[in-house]
């Protein structure tokens, strides 16, 4: 017998809970100015998301899936990405779409019921977001095909869950893009649970990374709650697929500290302890911990900055609440190119 | 006697089955501890155990797939599917194989797996919660589709799913899941697969519907009785095999026709009911066959989705339309 091969999976993390940095860190770590506008948008995402529940809550907004406890693997993505990259979100990764000029009224838009929402101000060539699980990777890596097929020096970017890689349509991404050597880069937000099946009844795999060894493909996983460590590795996998040196996936550990949706009641599945036990290593206080280190941050930028976010996320809640729903025909304004003179019969009957 | 809704309905069939017949699984994501999303499966696993109530990984085909497994090895799995619009994975394992095995095998194999799925609008659910997908089913040779309206026609005809030797998708109107409660005895008494029922007699025109729309067309019945138009209403209940003899029945007494259904109007199982009836009561009517469905559009996300589904105005718009002849 003979061992033909054999694998090991990387874990990197820098900054621990308590926000103190380790030895070996990455450059990023002394790149103050950026590392302070990714706190910045980790804390406007969060101030947002809170909004948003408390508008469901009120009745003013359909189900809602809350982003809170990713944001730092969430606002790396959009910080490590160019806007000519093209990114695949599934559901909840506002923290990456506001980067990328996504606005918020756009994401309450989409869960209000309204199409227009997916019509985003962020990059046009980014896809909408995703319900039907982890079909996006396949998107994504159907994006990196056409990029690397017309030289483009572009990286596609793909967000799936725990429970997501389970499915058949996120193998085929990264075994497309190991084959095809693709600018694909798949970030696993393993965030522990999906609904309320665990990431250990997942897939019997000691990491989720690990899937992509059995692609052929470089794997990682990372502390997503650390917003150092997911920038490094992001800066580094994105940098990698634009050279034509590969695809990456990237696991991203970290933990949905909200219900699944706002429709569904965690309790039901779920200890308290194990959530309290996840809020220690959430990833805004360590962040913010580091920075106010460094002399970067301080109370009174916390106030100040957290009064502007609360500031420009109301005037966003204000125009989605003030958009009129869309006429009956807008229902048929986007079916195809020209509509067909059936259907444009159906939208004379069905009025306005 | 237990006042039960249609999804206690559903529960109560699932539990009174998988006591009855040990070969019965549940199988499909959040079934297990989480009682499924709209709680269906709630008890289930507590009263039955983890290999009998199956929490599964997030991939439906991989579900669809293995129920085929079960159902051709012994087993009477009972799959769910978290929403209608998350069917289409399963779809493969769905038409290549659970509606074939019998007949390529020459009976030697059988596939007697239910695919239960929520159904349809009108919650105010997010992208890809409200479709209704049962034309691409009940377009397939081999298989059972059934969709259920009422409390005790869903424990009853989820009973008859179960025990039916063939392969049964079963679509649960979503929108009516919590609308009322009825008495529905858990007697395992099951209801007949594929016929109609008359859920209302009437004499001027006939109403013929599934699934949420009963609700509507019987609100139409009753509007127009107050003019004195005497409507009947029939719950189609299995669309494939489709039972036209009680429609054809109707239809001869009330010579105009009105089908409703909540799916897109083109290549919708309403226009497999208009064909036989053109085919065979073309002289009974004397108007021509309304549809009145959801428009040839996607269903709109929920701020319109109110406007797509077939009203009780449109339904009784179409009523007065085929009243005009004769
Ligand atoms: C194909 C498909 N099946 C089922 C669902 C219902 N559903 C929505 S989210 C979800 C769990 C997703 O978990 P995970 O992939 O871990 O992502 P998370 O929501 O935890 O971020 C499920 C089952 C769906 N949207 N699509
Ligand atoms: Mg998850």
């Amino acid at each position: 017998m003979s061992i033909v091969a054999k694998f090991a999976v990387e874990h990197v993390q820098y900054l621990d809970p308590e926000g103190r940095l380790a030895d070996h860190a990455p450059a990023v770590a002394q790149d103050l100015e950026r590392l302070v506008a990714t706190y910045q948008a980790m804390a406007r995402v969060r101030v947002f998301d809170a909004k948003a529940i408390n508008l469901q809550r009120t009745g003013k907004l359909g189900t809602y899936a809350s982003c809170l406890g990713h944001e730092a693997a969430h606002v790396a993505i959009g910080m490590a990405m160019r806007p000519e990259d093209c990114f695949a979100p599934m559901y909840r990764e506002y923290g990456a779409q506001f980067v990328r000029g996504v606005k918020p009224r756009e994401v309450l838009l989409y869960w209000g019921g309204d199409e227009r929402g997916n019509d985003f101000s962020g990059p046009k060539h980014d896809y909408p977001w995703c319900v039907p699980i982890a079909t996006q990777c396949l998107h994504a890596a159907g994006a990196a095909l056409a990029f690397r097929t017309r030289r483009e020096p572009r990286v596609a970017v793909t967000v799936v869950g725990d429970g997501g890689s389970s499915k058949s349509d996120f193998y085929g991404a990264i075994n497309a893009a190991g084959v095809w050597n693709l600018p694909f880069v798949c970030v696993i937000v393993n965030n522990q649970w999906a609904i309320s099946v665990p990431r250990r009844m997942q897939s019997a795999a000691e990491t989720l990374a690990q899937k992509g060894i059995a692609a052929g493909i470089a794997s990682v996983q990372v502390d997503g709650n650390d917003a150092i460590a997911m920038l490094d590795v992001l800066d580094r996998a994105i940098a990698r697929a634009r050279a034509g040196e590969g695809p990456m996936l990237v696991e991203a550990v970290t933990y949905r500290l909200h219900d699944h949706t706002t429709a569904d009641d965690a309790r039901r599945y779920r200890g308290e302890d194990e959530v309290k036990a996840a809020w220690a290593r959430e990833p805004m206080k360590r962040l913010r911990a580091y920075l106010a280190g460094r002399g970067a941050w301080d109370d009174a930028k916390e106030k100040a900055w957290l009064e502007q976010c609360e500031r420009e996320v109301n005037a966003e809640v204000d125009a989605y609440l003030a958009s009129s729903p869309p006429p009956t025909r807008a229902m048929f304004d986007h079916l195809y190119a020209e509509l067909p003179a059936d259907v444009a019969e159906q939208r004379r009957l069905a009025g306005q | 006697m237990p006042q039960v809704t249609l999804i206690e309905a559903v529960t109560q069939a699932l539990a009174h089955e998988m006591a009855r017949d040990p070969s019965v699984v549940v199988l499909g994501e959040d079934v297990g501890v989480n009682g499924g999303v709209f709680r269906a499966t709630v008890g289930l696993s507590e009263r039955f155990g983890p290999e009998r109530v199956l929490d599964t990984p997030l991939d439906e085909t991989m579900i669809a797939g293995l129920a085929v497994g079960l159902a051709t090895q012994g087993m009477k799995p009972v799959a769910e599917a978290q929403f209608e619009g998350f069917v289409f994975p399963m779809f493969d394992h769905i038409y290549c194989h659970a509606a074939r095995f019998r007949n390529r095998t020459r009976g030697r194999m059988t596939c007697p797996l239910v695919l239960r799925a929520p159904w349809g609008g009108g919650i105010r659910a997010p992208e890809h919660h409200s479709d209704a997908p049962e034309a691409m089913f009940a377009h397939v040779p081999g298989l059972r589709v059934v969709i259920p309206s009422s409390p005790a026609r869903a424990y009853g005809l989820l009973l008859a799913a179960i025990r039916d030797p063939d392969p049964v998708i079963f679509f649960e109107p979503k929108r009516i899941y919590r609308q009322y409660k009825e008495e529905v005895p858990d007697d395992g008494e099951a209801l007949p697969l594929d016929v109609c029922f008359v859920l209302r007699d009437g004499t001027d025109a006939t109403l013929v519907t599934w699934g949420a729309s009963v609700k509507e067309c019987l609100e139409a019945a009753d509007q127009l009785a107050a003019e004195g138009v005497s409507v009947e209403v029939i719950d189609v209940a299995t669309l494939r095999p489709l039972d036209i003899d009680t429609i054809l029945e109707s239809v001869a007494k009330t010579r105009r026709c009105v089908i409703v259904h909540e799916a897109p109007k083109t290549g919708g199982v309403g226009a497999e009911i208009a064909a036989r009836l053109a085919e065979r009561a073309m002289y009974d009517l004397v108007a021509p066959v309304e549809r009145v469905c959801g428009w040839d559009t996607h269903m709109p996300l929920f701020r319109l989705e109110m406007k797509y589904l077939p009203s009780t105005a449109r339904i009784v718009e179409g009523v007065r339309r085929v009243l005009a002849h004769g």
